[in-house]
């Protein structure tokens, strides 16, 4: 079970601390958000501002008005008149294109930061980032003849040698075809955990966030309209239309808690119940977020004993969102939120009413590996 | 027909490549310098400033020639405080010809420069910056090795045109066998000379070798900065 008393503690330190104003163009940007650390995803669609709001992070481009904190050292104060440059700032920053020096070598790129910070103050040994990121075999090699992936680890190890305070990562999977991007998420995941270094990750890809933040901040025409842990946002209604219709659902934080060898099923663990899911190689205990696309979760007024579902859950209507569509979103309370998408014409037909009682199904070979993120920010910290 | 050069062929060919390598190597710094302010800067007085650095590619080059005389010779302004603080005469010897040289080369340095600047990818100095490193740095770590070929497409561009510079040359140091003479300066000597077509001959192709070994090792050099910059 969770301890809830020490979580709370745990999450009140405040890691980034983002309240800025700037103008790009005739692009504004108005962004405030803090973090307890861990990794935070910025997401949104594409143009909504959130390279933007990075470059303003690192330095790269100036607030017109603000502060910006990390771990309590103000890297931008308007009104402390506080503007540290980019290269006193220490935000480590993987682009989205890698952005490698075509002249250097894998190993001279890898040290271009690292060299310039004192070795007392290095955080992360050369041959532990190599390690980590697999790149004992590339250091003599030129940029030009990397894959993709292979250039976003280096970029990721670049930027991690450098001893950031903070690392930026924008969309740096989105180059990448599915294979390549698998091939770098464990990466990032164990840069989270093993690491510890508090990361800012932009993101249009909901899979992605959900399998690896732990805080979300949507941002919408320059503006931050939701921010808080991945499970709070996913639950609310209100903001579907930005975490998108077919791919949302709500995310329970779970714990895995047995597997079910002769079936190949793994079961969960969400604290107010049990999900069995397809067999997931994770050890007993292993703390993993479980996103439930609303799609997948159907809803019935008595229990349905005869059906294959294996996972059915009895639940308060919290709220409906009826939109014009043919669907309707359900808020539904089973110990933790969870949203059923049924159509209206099945609304109408059971008579749907918020307080209501309902019966949840959600078909186990609905939750695949990309649904499932590993980690959490409560259970993690704990 | 005898193949070893004359004392004064010889003494031609040396400074003529002394004076070209001088006129390279003292303007480039200031060639460069120059082609990052036109590339990266917006300030006023930057469209005199291209203009003024293009003079010499559109004015007859007497007429530059001329005015270094009349700022650089022992009672020009600028040449009478030359003489007076550090001791150097400019005029009428082969450090004026340098100067006269790298003038005229200067826009062609400085166009090839720029150039290659603006094709830097400026993303790559943002990367820098995030990693520590300040404006200077990166210039010399980044941006610089960037534009190594630019640079020496430069340096070729110059050290042609500081071999084949006449007009300038012989209106501010005149013609002075063994101080000012370079080739050019020689074989338009020897053309005034009745009967001396073979001499004349013998100084063409000179000059044409030497060009063409120029071109050649220039073009070696630039294969080696390619391959070490494409990895």
């Amino acid at each position: 079970m969770i301890d809830h008393a020490v979580l709370e503690n745990a999450t009140d330190e405040v890691v980034l601390d983002v309240d800025v104003t700037a103008r790009f163009g005739d692009f504004d940007l108005q962004a405030r958000f803090t973090t307890p650390g861990g990794l935070t995803a910025l997401f949104g669609r594409s143009g909504v501002g959130k390279t933007s709001l990075v470059n303003l992070l690192a330095g790269l481009a100036r607030p017109t008005a603000g502060h910006i904190r990390v771990g309590g050292v103000a890297l931008f104060d308007a009104a402390a008149g506080i503007d540290l440059p980019p290269e006193k700032r220490r935000v480590g920053y993987v682009f989205q294109d890698s952005r490698l020096f075509p002249h250097l070598s894998v190993g001279r790129n890898l040290t271009y930061g690292m060299n310039r910070v004192p070795p007392a103050e290095r955080r992360h040994g050369f041959d532990q980032v190599v390690d980590l990121l697999e790149l004992g075999g590339l250091l003599q090699r030129r940029p030009a003849g990397l894959s993709g992936g292979e250039k976003q680890r280096v970029a990721i190890g670049r930027a991690l040698l450098a001893s950031p305070r903070l690392l930026l990562m924008d969309e740096p999977l989105s180059a990448l075809d599915a294979a390549r991007k698998n091939e770098i998420m464990p990466f990032i995941e164990r840069l989270r955990d093993e690491m510890r270094v508090p990361i800012v990750y932009v993101s249009h890809a909901l899979d992605d966030v959900v399998r690896l933040a732990d805080i979300m901040v949507i941002l919408s025409d320059g503006r931050v309209v939701a921010s808080g842990e991945v499970e709070d946002i996913m639950s609310r209604l209100d903001l579907r239309p930005m975490t998108g219709r077919y791919e949302a659902g709500a995310v329970l934080a779970a714990v895995v808690i047995g597997a079910d060898e002769e079936s190949d099923l793994t079961e969960l663990s969400f604290g107010a119940g049990n999900l069995l899911v397809p067999r997931l190689d994770l050890p007993r205990g292993a703390p993993l977020r479980v996103r439930v696309r609303a799609r997948d979760v159907s809803l019935s007024l008595s229990r349905p004993d005869d059906s294959s579902v294996l996972n059915i859950f009895k639940g308060t209507i919290i709220a409906i969102e009826d939109s014009d569509g043919p669907y309707a979103d359900v808020l539904v309370n089973i110990g933790a939120p969870l949203i059923a998408r049924i159509t209206r014409k099945s609304l109408n037909r059971l008579a749907l009413r918020p307080g209501g009682i309902v019966f949840a199904s959600v078909k186990a070979s609905a939750i695949d590996r990309r649904s499932v993120g590993l980690g959490g920010t409560r259970l993690r910290r704990h | 027909m005898n193949l070893s050069l004359t004392p004064i062929e010889i003494a031609a060919l040396a400074l003529s490549i002394k004076v070209a390598v001088a006129a390279v190597v003292v303007s480039l710094p200031f060639g460069i310098a120059v082609a990052w302010l036109l590339a990266r800067r917006e300030f006023p007085g930057k469209t005199l400033l291209d203009g003024l650095v293009h003079l010499p590619l559109i004015v007859p080059p007497v007429v530059v020639g001329y005015l270094l005389l009349v700022l650089l010779g022992r009672k020009g302004p600028l040449g009478a405080w030359l003489f007076d603080v550090f001791g150097v005469t400019v005029a009428f010897t082969w450090k004026g010809a340098a100067v006269a040289s790298g003038i005229m080369a200067f826009p062609l340095i400085v166009r090839a420069i720029r150039l290659s600047i603006e094709s830097v990818d400026r993303g790559l100095e943002a990367a820098a910056r995030t990693l520590g490193a300040g404006p200077v740095t990166v210039f010399v770590t980044i941006t610089l090795p960037l534009i190594a070929p630019g640079i020496l497409t430069g340096m070729i561009l110059g050290f042609a045109r500081s071999l084949g510079e006449f007009g300038a040359t012989i209106t501010f140091v005149s013609n002075i066998p063994g101080e000012t003479q370079t080739l050019p300066l020689a074989l338009y000597s020897v053309v005034q000379t009745p009967d001396a077509d073979a001499a004349a001959m013998r100084l063409v192709v000179i000059s044409v070798v030497l060009a063409l070994a120029a071109l050649l090792a220039s073009e070696v050099v630039a294969r080696r900065v390619r391959q070490r910059l494409r990895g």
